[in-house]
């Protein structure tokens, strides 16, 4: 068998620590008297940095000149079953797992003062969220990734259930639901796809074989089951802005940061190398999805009076390019793809965050309720547009990088696809901007009269998603050049079943 | 002619425990402190738990097998055992039937469920049967001012009556046909002779399959089910939801595995409707129960379901997976009624649903464990549910039904919702008064138990299965 993996160079076990230094906080927090909310609340904020901390050789110890999955962890977990604590990343996963470190300081940060009641339980569920996050983007066995995958519903359903908004328990039962009934078919195929292999469940080990056509469709529309509910995908989008809307802003932040990622990533991961032939041949069934979410979830928008519902319909547009991306199956696509969706973590991420500052003190979001904020918050309001901007995917800013790969990925693979997509920017650029007008200028509302501008807390907490936007904007490949052999390599096990689906040189097209 | 002593090795487990139960009779009417009974009965389960390790053998002319399908399944009925007499006085107490008779009713039917699982003769399985029924119709009546609980006796009693008839029934056919009650040689006579055509092969089997299904509560013969669980006293409930049901699984997997194994394709196509149709009936129905004894009893009919596809995948890894699964569902269902014992105050039933709003408030602990077990129960990682669903589902595709583990899976998503129901009322809902918890170190030693072993089995699950492996090898 060929060399997959790369030794751990660390000298560490880097992966599992990044996964249990969280569950360990978790397991102090749940010992601590629940009075001491003060304590607790900086155990969580110690916690999420160390951690934070602890992911950075991540990124500066990171091979990028392979596609070979490093910081490697195999131990037997149940022999009997070949069953395996099989950790490691590659250019695809790693910056995700540096991704979720981050915010969850963030998440820490931005709930500091606004979760007031049962605040243990809150940061206990934060913290096992972080652990569970990062073991999904670290499994390299695929029972391994579908434990840490199902383990998240617990905490997420607990976030926005308790914490959440007046319709909270709706929300978080229509998210476990549909999350769950996803998750159960992905589970037959991974028992059927472990079988037909000769009992393996090693991703790695599963991606050498070849697997009848057939089997691949239905074990591609089993997996899409789960994947495109996380993403979410039109038609199984509907959960996402009643969960959005209703979570408290921690939970939006991850929400939208990471855990809908984990759909994209989950096509990038299993669907793809898996299901090759299967890829292929949908994908104009997923070109067509995407589109229709960058149209729909734009439009929707627009007809939006809720500031969270709103930027949550973005989100089903913006991940209308990312499956838009990753399904045109060629390198600027899925490069793109998998940069927008850090990217939409960073901005979406920073949106929700943002509007959790002005909820906080207005405890409304109704759009309508606001106005004129810009003049008693400026900095807020500066801190804001750069985001609204990023969200568009105005040039220096990450939003351009990731949309502008994609659009070319898309275009490439499909004319009308990206013709149709670059509507959406257009729509995007109506709603964002819009919003912005309705919110921070024209007459001043009464109610926003005398707010307090962002205080030192929730300026650092907005800080770094500023950075990054420039960061991601101006030098993308101090992102991209993570990711280049994995995508390489990726593309080449998917198109290898006959030609390529998309051979066409793009800078001619663009040149032309 | 010198009868000769039989082989007592394989038998000492029961010898020990009828004694037990013998003498805890009598010394009921000596001791006051009825506590006493019940750890004495503990003790007992410790040295009856030793002697089963070293009690492998066949003996009384091969009517009666100790092997490692029955041990594991006597482990089980003695982790049921422990854990009721746990969570018993305080309730007894409660509710002014603290007896003695009670603890020696509960080795009784354990008894019966030690010499279910280990028949190897349908004589010996029938004895078994109806000691432990008969004990159980007591238990379930158990409270005896209430009409409830006489109901849940009555009705126990009557279609237990029924079941126990079509079993007898189904014998006697058997005995027609073969000429023997022996287990092996019901098997080998089939095959030697070609009966595998045979309409009242049939007949029989079905009425064996009906009188297991009365036991395993799996529809159509659920209907005692909510009454009974909803009717006896909250630990007989916990006691009759495991224990019976273990006992169930062990002589359906044995009698059909083993006597009617060559004619596996023949009686998979009866369980495989009545498999769909509990995991259907105990699962939709259970999303509109009020009362969460009820609502647990159609889990514990939708457990059932889950569990016979085990059987019907009719391998060795099948059958371990109903037995791991078993083993599973005994510590997170009694941990479940364990919480539900601990609302029951005088005066005060704690048994609507309902009362668990602002459980999360008002005793986190309790709320916190109560909803382990609800996640255990809808199978989500890492809780140890989920790794019993899983087996179960590998094998069942592994013997080519893959149609049925989807059926399985979704009806498994959808019993999501009643128990995320009562994590949703505990942790989503604002308390309407405080309520007390009535604890007892004998509760919280049950609990502390049964939620270890949830999340250690849910993490680390392969000392289990593989236990469990080495069982369903064993015959």
């Amino acid at each position: 068998m060929m060399v997959q993996t790369m030794n751990n160079t660390l000298g560490f076990p880097i992966l599992s620590m990044l996964i249990f230094l969280p569950l360990v906080g978790a397991a102090v927090i749940l010992l601590m008297q629940r009075a001491n909310e003060k304590a607790i609340k900086m155990v969580s904020l110690l916690v999420s940095i160390a951690t934070f901390v602890l992911s950075l050789p991540l990124f500066t110890n990171f091979d990028k000149s392979t596609h070979l999955m490093q910081f490697v962890e195999r131990h037997e977990w149940i022999p009997s079953l070949n069953m395996n604590y099989y950790l490691g990343l590659d250019g695809i996963s790693v910056l995700f797992v540096l991704l979720a470190t981050l915010i969850t300081i963030l998440c820490v940060l931005i709930s500091w003062e606004s979760i007031k009641t049962k605040t243990k339980e809150f940061f206990i569920s934060l913290l096992v969220m972080e652990g569970a996050m990062i073991g999904v983007f670290c499994s390299l066995d695929f029972m391994l990734f579908y434990i840490f995958w199902e383990a998240m519903l617990i905490p997420m359903y607990l976030l926005i259930g308790v914490w959440g908004g007046p319709n909270r328990v709706y929300a978080a039962v229509k998210f476990f639901l549909y999350t769950l009934v996803g998750s159960v078919l992905m589970l037959v195929g991974i028992i059927v796809l472990y079988f037909y292999a000769g009992r393996t469940f090693d991703i790695l080990d599963l991606m050498t074989k070849a697997y009848p056509y057939k089997m691949q469709l239905i074990l591609f529309w089993a997996f899409f089951a789960a994947f495109a509910v996380k993403v979410p995908m039109f038609p199984v989008h509907t959960w996402l802005p009643d969960a959005h809307t209703e979570a408290p802003t921690a939970g939006s932040v991850i929400l939208a940061a990471v855990l809908i990622k984990m759909g994209a990533y989950g096509f990038l991961r299993f669907s793809m190398p898996l299901l090759p032939d299967a890829s292929r041949a949908m994908t104009p069934v997923m070109l067509t999805l995407s589109v229709i979410a960058i149209i729909y979830g734009g439009i929707i928008c627009l007809a939006q009076t809720d500031l969270k519902r709103l930027i949550a319909y973005s989100s089903v547009s913006h991940m209308g390019f990312v499956t838009l991306g990753i399904f045109a199956l060629n390198t600027q696509g899925v490069e793109g793809g998998i940069l927008q969706m850090l990217n939409h973590g960073v901005v979406t991420g920073a949106l929700f965050l943002s509007v959790g500052i002005i909820y906080d003190r207005t405890h409304t979001r109704v759009i309508a309720d606001y106005g004129g904020v810009a003049s008693v918050m400026p900095i807020y309001a500066s801190l804001f547009i750069v985001f609204t901007l990023a969200s568009i995917g105005l040039p220096a800013t990450n939003g351009f990088i990731g949309e502008f790969l994609i659009l070319l990925g898309g275009f490439a693979a499909n004319q009308w696809a990206g013709v149709l997509a670059a509507s959406g920017i257009i729509i995007g650029a109506g709603y964002m901007l819009w919003l912005y007008q309705r919110v921070f200028f024209m007459e001043m509302n009464p109610k926003v009269a005398g707010l307090q501008d962002v205080n030192m807390r929730e300026f650092i907490t907005l800080l770094p998603m500023v950075v990054l936007i420039f960061w991601i904007g101006i030098y993308p490949n101090m992102f991209l050049s993570f990711m280049h052999p994995s995508v390489q390599h990726l593309l080449e096990r998917v198109n290898s079943g006959g030609a390529p689906a998309v051979a066409v040189n793009v800078v001619t097209q663009i040149l032309r | 002619m010198p009868i000769a002593m039989p082989n007592l090795t394989p038998v000492m487990p029961e010898v020990v425990m009828t004694c037990v139960a013998i003498i805890m009779l009598m010394a009921e009417l000596v001791i006051k402190r009825k506590e006493t009974l019940g750890f004495l009965t503990i003790l007992s389960v410790g040295l009856i738990s030793y002697l089963l390790l070293g009690s492998a053998g066949t003996t009384f002319g091969g009517m009666f097998v100790s092997d490692g399908y029955s041990t594991f399944f006597k482990l089980i009925f003695m982790v049921n055992l422990v854990l009721t007499v746990l969570i018993s006085p305080k309730y007894l107490q409660t509710m002014r039937i603290n007896f003695g008779e009670y603890y020696a009713l509960a080795l009784f039917a354990t008894l019966g469920m030690m010499l279910m699982a280990s028949a190897a003769d349908i004589i010996v399985l029938y004895l078994g049967l109806e000691l432990m029924a008969l004990s159980t119709y007591v238990l379930a009546g158990f409270i005896r001012y209430d009409m409830k609980s006489n109901e849940a006796a009555m009705k126990y009693l009557l279609l237990g009556a029924f079941a126990s008839a079509i079993l007898l029934y189904g014998t006697s056919l058997i005995y027609g046909l073969t000429g023997t009650t022996n287990l092996k040689d019901i098997a080998a006579y089939i095959t030697n002779n070609g009966l595998a055509k045979n309409p009242l092969l049939t007949v029989s089997m079905i009425f064996f399959g009906v009188a297991f299904s009365f036991k395993i509560a799996a529809v159509p013969f659920h209907m005692w089910a909510p009454d009974a669980y909803e009717g006896a006293p909250t630990p007989i409930t916990a006691f009759m939801s495991v224990g019976p049901k273990a006992a169930g699984f062990a002589v359906l997997g044995r009698v059909f595995l083993v006597a009617f194994g060559s004619v596996r394709a023949d009686w998979s196509m009866v369980l495989i409707p009545i498999a769909v149709l509990t995991m259907a009936v105990g699962n939709i129905i259970a999303l509109s129960q009020t009362n969460i004894k009820r609502m647990l009893a159609y889990s514990s009919i939708a457990h059932a379901g889950y569990m016979l596809l085990g059987i019907i995948a009719g391998t060795p890894s099948g059958l371990s997976s109903v037995l791991n699964y078993m083993f599973i569902y005994a510590f997170m269902n009694i941990g479940a009624f364990a919480v539900v014992i601990m609302l029951r105050t005088e005066g005060f039933a704690g048994e609507d649903i309902s009362d668990y709003e602002g459980l999360g408030k008002t005793h986190p602990t309790a709320a916190a464990l109560m909803l382990v077990f609800m996640f255990s129960l809808t199978g989500i990682p890492p809780m140890a549910g989920f790794m019993g669903k899983f087996y179960l589902f590998m094998s069942a595709i592994n013997a080519g039904y893959t149609w049925l583990v989807i059926v399985a899976v979704l009806f498994s998503a959808i019993s999501a919702y009643f128990y995320l129901r009562i994590v949703m009322l505990m942790y989503m809902r604002e308390p309407k008064e405080v309520i007390q918890l009535n604890t007892s170190p004998g509760i919280g030693l049950a609990l502390a138990l049964t939620v270890s072993a949830v999340i250690f089995i849910g993490v680390l699950p392969s000392a289990v299965m593989d236990l469990a492996r080495t069982a369903a090898a064993s015959f």
